[in-house]
């Protein structure tokens, strides 16, 4: 039982693995978009599970929040939007499918030549950092009582309070970049995702456009008469 | 707990997975997931090395990491359903309007 217990991690680990490896390949494989969309949920979700086995939790949930919760519904919903099944899309790799099979037994001959066993070799480890949380609180003072004294606490197992502290003290500064990157891409989203009928753009326009603008103006000049 | 080593073979066979999906496939959106895959790829070795160093830096970029990824499918999707308004297809061998 006790032998059970201590290797639960590392079957744990390949179970999600190969899941992982699995649903990403099924990502690239499938030949519907929605298929594919559906296999990337699967795979963010176990990249979720394999980052709180690693004392990440805070990240773990951010990648299910952000990832599996924005990203992916924001995925469906372009391939909702974009009627697959009538695009006269029949090939489904490109011209230069061989080429790219050969850069990815490269890239993972370069990886599995870079990662032999025991390379990081993990001798002295130190995990304490992690998800501990060292403070000073403001006590009364028991030696000069009516003053304010200081008492010295650390708290275990709070991963998020102790990436909380790395964020909003030493990386200050970029998390108030990416905030502001957030906003320029919410805002270049926005006016790139408009749809406005120039005159030039009404020449190069596709046919269903033109008639849904033609079906406005009738129902417009209708309603008007 | 497993060894460091096999995460960053996991990590390494979902990114080469990625990698080849990007080169490989033809539908836009397709290849926007696989980057996201790379992505993805890249933070598990980020939180490995986090786990094995105990340091908190790898979880921080990690999740400056996501910000990114975030934006960059915003902004990607909102390209792809404009260049699907202009052509009426999401083919990556046909938007080649910018090669020299």
């Amino acid at each position: 039982m006790e032998q059970l217990t201590a290797s639960m991690p590392l079957i744990v680990f390949v179970m999600i693995g190969t899941v992982a490896v699995a649903s990403s390949i099924l990502v690239v494989a499938m030949r519907n978009p929605v298929h594919s969309a559906l296999f990337l949920l699967l795979t963010f979700l176990c990249v979720a599970v394999l980052f709180v086995m690693q004392k990440a939790e805070f990240v773990g949930a951010v990648q299910v929040l952000v990832y599996a919760g924005g990203i992916m519904v924001l995925f469906l919903f372009v391939v909702m939007l974009i009627n697959v099944r009538h695009l006269p899309d029949e090939r489904v790799l490109s011209n230069f499918w061989k080429g790219g099979f050969l850069v990815g037994l490269a890239v993972f001959a370069l990886f599995v030549t870079m990662v032999r066993p025991g390379v990081y070799h993990d001798e002295n480890p130190n995990k304490s950092k992690l998800s501990t949380v060292r403070d000073r609180v403001a006590i009364n003072s028991t030696k000069n009582p009516g003053r304010l004294g200081h008492k010295r606490i650390t708290r275990h197992n709070v991963n998020s309070e102790a990436v909380a502290n790395a964020l909003y003290t030493d990386y200050l500064v970029p998390f108030e970049v990416a905030s502001l990157f957030l906003l320029v891409a919410m805002i270049g989203a926005i006016v790139i995702g408009k749809r406005e009928l120039s005159a030039v753009e009404e020449e190069t326009a596709p046919d269903y456009m033109l008639a849904r603008v033609e079906t406005e103006r009738e129902i417009k000049e209708a309603m008007s008469a | 707990m497993p060894e460091i080593d096999a995460w960053l073979m996991l990590s390494g066979t979902i990114f080469t997975v990625g990698l080849v999906g990007v080169i490989i496939r033809r539908n836009m959106i397709t290849v926007l997931m696989c980057i996201e895959l790379m992505l993805n790829a890249v933070n598990i070795n980020l939180v490995a090395f986090s786990h094995r160093l105990g340091s908190l830096e790898g979880q921080v970029f990690t999740i400056f990491i996501i910000t990114v990824a975030a934006g960059e499918a915003a902004v990607g999707l909102a390209i792809i359903i404009q260049l699907y308004r202009l052509r009426s297809s999401i083919n990556v061998d046909e938007a080649r309007e910018l090669n020299g």
